[in-house]
């Protein structure tokens, strides 16, 4: 179980942050929320939004990692989502790309069925769960100060890299992103592979 | 590669056919009919074998890979199907190519019970989640199943599950 401590950063500005930095990244946030988030930071065809498939986040993070070793990925679940798919830090710890990075959005709440508590806000260590399994750095954040030490972790560090963020619950405006699943898969590829993409 | 005689020539046939149609990202969870076949492809240094926790998390996975420009292939038993069936959602609303070799449980000569009713039900559940199925009962039908579903995926962008029937691959038998 975790110390905890008091939450104050705001999950809007944590991922602006983070993608001010993106570069050539791969960025995979997870359904609701950290969706909502990026589309807040500006629509990116190197961005696959996800409406659906929640616990499969980090997962297709690994696929990608794994497809483009030269790239960084960076999958951005909330805390529902990597709980749902807990297994998949060890499959990802067992596997080791330098290149992945799993950084949670952790408001510790299913944020778009309500606000029901999930495990994390009960003590759950997502953080101690990522290394055990195998995550060679691993960092938990709660302030401004913290996540700016986590940027060289997420950008520079050998992976598999994870960090989990944890952010409040305060209510932030609705900004959704294009959600057609087949155009965001064919604009992701054409921008990452070009013509390749519809060989 | 040493070979016992009395091994069977199809997985090294499904192998050959990955290869040729430029499988790199192979994920599963181990079944004892994709034994060999598992081997060869940890023996391919071009091919990366992963080991999953859930059948699952190979959906995401290969959806992932084929963001990248990476072909890949999921290895399951039947009873993985059921495991899946939300994230088939996610292949269906992005049209995401997928292949699954699915080693059949539940069926020929079947001895444990809990394997019945979802070796029974995998072709229906399969079939309602939108992926198209090949049955093959016969070992010397399983490579040009294969090769056939193959192309079906990464031709014709599609899912495809081929059912590697329990009569091919030979039933457990606990009581022997």
């Amino acid at each position: 179980m975790a110390t905890r401590r008091k939450i104050v950063l705001e999950r809007r500005d944590v991922v602006a942050r983070i993608l001010r930095d993106r570069g050539t990244a791969l960025v995979v946030p997870g359904l609701g929320a950290p969706t909502w988030d990026c589309a807040a930071a500006g629509d990116h065809p190197l961005t696959f939004q996800m409406w659906g498939a929640m616990g499969g986040t980090a997962m297709i993070a690994l696929g990608l990692a794994l497809a483009q070793p030269e790239r960084r990925v960076i999958a951005l679940p909330g805390d529902g989502d990597m709980l749902m798919g807990i297994g998949s830090l060890a499959t990802i710890g067992t596997q080791g790309p330098p290149n992945i990075v799993v950084a949670v959005i952790d408001n510790e709440r299913y944020g778009e069925t309500g606000m029901q508590e999930t495990h994390t806000a009960r003590g759950v260590d997502l953080e101690g769960i990522a290394r055990a399994s195998g995550f060679r750095k691993t960092a938990t954040v709660y302030n401004a100060k913290e996540l700016e030490a986590a940027m060289p972790l997420v950008y520079k560090t050998k992976g598999p890299v994870f960090v989990n963020i944890k952010v409040t619950t305060n209510p932030v405006p609705n900004i959704l992103p294009p959600r057609d699943g087949a155009w965001l898969k064919h604009r992701f590829r054409q921008a990452l592979l070009g013509d390749k993409a519809f060989e | 590669m040493s070979q016992k005689s009395s091994a069977p020539a199809w997985p090294r046939g499904i192998y050959d056919v990955l290869s040729a149609q430029r499988v790199r990202q192979v994920a599963y969870v181990p079944d004892a009919g994709h034994s060999e076949l598992i081997r060869l492809c940890q023996a391919t240094p071009e091919m990366s074998s992963i080991s999953l926790t859930t059948e699952e998390e190979g959906i995401s996975m290969l959806a992932g890979a084929w963001l990248g420009g990476e072909r890949g292939v999921l290895l399951m038993q039947s009873s993985g199907v059921g495991n899946c069936i939300n994230l088939f959602g996610m292949v269906q609303e992005c049209r995401f190519p997928l292949l699954m070799l699915v080693t059949m449980r539940g069926q020929w000569g079947e001895f444990n019970p809990w394997q019945v009713w979802m070796g029974s039900e995998t072709r229906p559940v399969l079939e309602r989640c939108g992926v198209v199925c090949y049955d093959v009962d016969e070992p010397e039908r399983v490579v040009e199943t294969v090769a056939a579903a193959s192309s079906l995926v990464f031709n014709a962008y599609r899912a495809v599950a081929v059912l590697i029937g329990q009569r091919v691959i030979g039933s457990k038998n606990f009581m022997k």
